[in-house]
């Protein structure tokens, strides 16, 4: 299919300026009323034009077609950009839709690429009717995929649900996370202080203001981003959607996963509750990125059951190994805290590690994802005759650390690691 | 598996062995004029005793330090209290760089790093003779190019 070129939706530039034109506006109109200051009305109103202008012509220069197999963009008024991008090279077409572009009924599309094209591969905003079709198409073209019949079922119907996190849940689990009891904490003691000791409450409060809006923030951002987060497996890999302000769908393929990762803090383990975490090759650039797309880690099940938990592991890595074995029990020397959760246990695709002290944190890692191995061995692990064998994903968000274990098994599964490796890339 | 290990130029031991000795030296000079009496001499014999152990401290980091080649990977290894041993597949190396600071540069030698997509893998060689150095870079940029894999 060839189209015309076509332009992205005209309210595009009030999205993209989004906060900035919402503050201006914020301190434009007391300033009106008031009638104050001349100067000041002028040159914000001045500011507030020349946004509008540079949001207009950006809008106008931007255009976009779909030419046989490839998006073209062509951006820039001064310097004019023309970008291309392959759609059989797309890993992913995601659909976000922010708190503001909802209002207005708009959406935006953007393609996850093989490389690192960074954030450019996206088409911001465009009418919300036209992008789920629109993405249809695209993924059609993606795949080399014949001409869709008109009876044909699109991908994105063909799913079933995995899983749905449900809202009192989320809540919950914020609350009773430990950086959620923490703040709790600190809330209860504001509060009797300022029952008892008025006048020494108001130097904690000032105090304490600019901590608790910073994690006020973060619960918020949590739960913005993770609210009513579905799961469902579609013929693609699976599709998340989720939000609540901000709405995010896109889709996981299997082969995208360079890691997961299972949280289960000490209290959520008394209620059998998990989270679980996917860590995605091909990062995106955080510029011009939306709030919830932005760190490598995306968690998958926000709060669940173990049951729940192992569905989705089992769709994402099929081949892991079932049975961690714990190390050598004179590790208990080195890691005195931590050893009745470590473990490490490893297929012929796939290793998996378990430590934490009071979380209990699993991580698997495809082994055709790995970056490098590392055998580390410290002093008091060295007398003790353990090592740890650490595997690296792309990235810093996560890796894999076998803690402890016997230095000559250590060895070995150093050496065979690098091996299965090495096959399992020769494969993918 | 055969490994043939690899040492490190011992122009590099050298090179530590001046900066422990500059640094005693400069040591012993700043408090031959700031402290006086027995201290003086209690605070230089400490500065020399340390300035032996930092000596036998240098040559037995240089003595762990060692690489090698093997058909699909590249070890590394190093540390003498904390020991590691880096396994870096060729295919994926992304880039390779070879620096040398102006003292390496007066010794001959460069410090070789391979960076691969994972923050963690720090795989880097000091001390390599500036013509092994040059040597090891153009054959790992051949064989990453051979063997690349995506991420």
């Amino acid at each position: 299919m060839t189209g015309d070129w076509r332009r992205l939706h005209p309210l595009s530039p009030v999205v993209r300026g989004g906060r900035g034109l919402i503050a201006v506006v914020v301190i434009l109109i007391p300033s009106l009323l008031r009638g104050g200051d001349t100067g000041t009305r002028y040159a914000l109103l001045a500011v507030a034009v020349f946004m509008f202008a540079m949001g207009f012509i950006r809008w106008l220069v931007t255009r976009w077609r779909i030419d046989d197999d490839d998006l073209r963009i062509e951006a820039g008024f001064i310097g004019r950009r023309s970008l291309r991008f392959p759609l059989a090279q797309v890993q992913a077409i995601d659909i976000v839709r922010p708190g503001l572009a909802r209002l207005l009924g708009v959406a935006e599309l953007r393609l996850r690429m093989g490389g690192s094209s960074g954030g450019s591969a996206r088409l911001a905003y465009l009418r919300e009717s036209e992008v789920e079709p629109l993405r249809t198409e695209m993924l059609r073209l993606a795949h080399g995929a014949p001409e869709a019949g008109p009876d044909e079922v699109p991908a994105w119907i063909a799913e079933h649900l995995v899983s749905r996190v449900s809202t009192w849940r989320l809540i919950v689990s914020i609350l009773i996370t430990e950086s959620g009891v923490l703040a709790e904490g600190v809330l209860v003691v504001l509060v009797v202080v300022g029952v008892i000791e008025p006048g020494a409450a108001a130097g904690l409060f000032s105090g304490g203001a600019a901590w608790a809006v910073g994690a006020g923030t973060q619960i918020w951002r949590r739960f913005n981003q993770e609210y009513n987060l579905t799961v469902a497996e579609g013929p693609d890999g699976l599709h998340v959607r989720g939000g609540l302000v901000a709405l995010t769908a896109e889709t996981i393929r299997p082969g995208r996963v360079q890691a997961l990762r299972l949280v289960e803090p000490a209290i959520w383990r008394l209620l059998g509750w998990c989270r679980l975490e996917v860590d995605l090759a091909g990062k995106q650039k955080s510029e011009g990125e939306g709030r919830a797309q932005r760190g490598q880690l995306r968690a998958l099940l926000p709060v669940g059951n173990r049951a729940t938990a192992e569905e989705l592991i089992d769709r994402l890595m099929p081949d892991r190994p079932r049975e961690l074995v714990p190390p050598p029990r004179r590790a208990r020397w080195k890691s005195p805290l931590r050893y009745s959760l470590l473990a490490y246990g490893r297929t012929d695709t796939c290793v998996a590690t378990r430590s934490g002290r009071l979380r209990r944190v699993t991580v698997w890692v495809p082994l055709e994802k790995a970056q490098s191995l590392r055998l580390v061995q410290g002093p008091l692990q060295r007398r003790l005759n353990v090592a740890s064998v650490h595997v690296d994903v792309a990235g810093k968000a996560l890796h894999a650390i076998a803690r402890d274990r016997d230095a000559t098994e250590a060895q070995r599964e150093l050496d065979t690691l690098a091996e299965l490796a090495r096959a399992a890339r020769n494969v993918a | 598996m055969s490994d043939d290990w690899r040492g490190i130029s011992r122009s590099y031991l050298r090179l530590r062995e001046v900066e422990v000795t500059v640094l005693a030296i400069a040591a012993v000079i700043v408090l031959a004029i700031l402290v006086h009496g027995l201290w003086r001499v209690l605070a230089i014999a400490a500065v020399l005793v340390a300035g032996v152990v930092a000596g036998f401290v240098v040559q037995r980091r240089f003595n762990a330090w060692g690489y090698a080649e093997r058909a699909d990977d590249l070890l590394v290894k190093r540390g003498v209290l904390f020991s590691r041993l880096s396994v870096v597949p060729y295919g994926r190396m992304q880039f390779i760089d070879v620096t040398a600071s102006p003292f390496e540069r007066i010794f001959g030698i460069a410090t070789v790093r391979m960076h691969t997509a994972a923050a963690a893998s720090d795989a880097r060689i000091p001390g390599l003779v500036k013509a092994e150095a040059e040597r090891l870079r153009d054959r790992l940029a051949e064989l990453g190019e051979s063997q690349a894999a995506g991420i």
